[in-house]
């Protein structure tokens, strides 16, 4: 849902005349949106500019954000840093957000909880 | 090397968090799905100096755990977008934001919110400055709300100061 936050204020900028540079690592929910410029980091969510304490790695991926702000000809453009999360262990792509049996009766439980305390602060509301 | 594959897949790499979330939701109970934002056009503002003598601003959807509120629930919390001083970044709070919490952490904050990368890029005459304050709003599922309220007030923080050129980071 961040991303598509921040795309739809990335487009509202660029409207208003503001070049922007999108840098995150949920590529659909970016592109679908559409946006001028948008590096792509294919890491798990939360650390897009690169992985905690790795100041190389930070540097090199906030680098090419502002290259690609710089050289970006026409919008939709897309470019894919060079960097790896794990080069020995791809699991993290399928354990975000996994639904099987093993979970999926917490799931349901959660939604309850969640549906519920929604309930209460529509209640709660002086205008519910 | 060259000729071999690293690895093979039957599925693309890349994960769709627009299919990963509906399912997930779904299991908790929202069988309809979420309507993500998709626009044929897209706006496109190109430079109109060079970047040695632009001012940056960031925007982030980190925010401050706010005060006074009962609800720790992003979906009933009236948060407003933000300006704040480069040095108020250590005290954002990404807890309640939805990244992959299994995987990594968000305690250093130059992984989402890299201002002292972008400092360095300014001290080398890459950039000609970063703003003295970041940019931060809402993560919100209506993008109504987005459109209408938040990013013209993301604008007009910028406006404020003089910023040129714009890096936006989700979490």
């Amino acid at each position: 849902m961040c991303h598509q936050t921040v795309s739809l204020v990335a487009r509202h900028l660029e409207a208003a005349g503001i070049p922007t540079v999108v840098l995150g690592s949920a590529r659909d929910i970016v592109e679908e949106c559409g946006v001028a410029r948008f590096v792509f980091v294919d890491f798990p969510l939360g650390n897009p500019c690169g992985k905690p304490g790795d100041v190389a790695m930070q540097r090199r991926i906030v680098g090419l954000a502002i290259d690609v702000l710089e050289s970006t000809a026409a919008p939709r453009t897309t470019v894919q840093a060079a960097e790896v999360w794990d080069p020995h262990d791809d699991g993290w792509r399928d354990r975000f957000m996994r639904v099987d049996d093993s979970n999926r009766a917490e799931l349901a439980a959660a939604g309850e909880r969640r549906r519920a305390l929604q309930a209460r602060v529509r209640a709660s509301r002086p205008h519910g | 090397m060259l000729g071999m594959t690293d690895r093979r897949r039957t599925s693309p790499s890349f994960v769709s968090y627009i299919d990963r979330s509906a399912r997930y939701y779904e299991a908790q109970g929202y069988p309809q799905r979420y309507a993500w934002a998709h626009f044929d056009d897209v706006p496109f503002a190109p430079l109109t100096k060079p970047l040695a003598a632009s001012r940056l601003g960031v925007v982030t959807t980190s925010y401050f755990h706010p005060e006074n509120t009962q609800v720790r629930s992003f979906v009933d919390r009236p948060v407003d977008p933000y300006a704040a001083p480069r040095s108020a970044a250590a005290e954002l709070d990404n807890a309640e934001l939805f990244w992959a919490k299994e995987e990594t952490h968000t305690d250093d904050p130059e992984t989402f919110l890299p201002l002292a990368r972008l400092g360095e890029l300014a001290e080398a005459g890459r950039l000609g400055s970063v703003s003295p304050r970041f940019y931060g709003l809402p993560t919100a599922y209506s993008q109504r709300r987005t459109l209408q309220r938040d990013a013209p007030a993301i604008e007009a923080f910028i406006r404020d100061d003089e910023v040129d050129v714009a890096l936006l980071v989700p979490l």
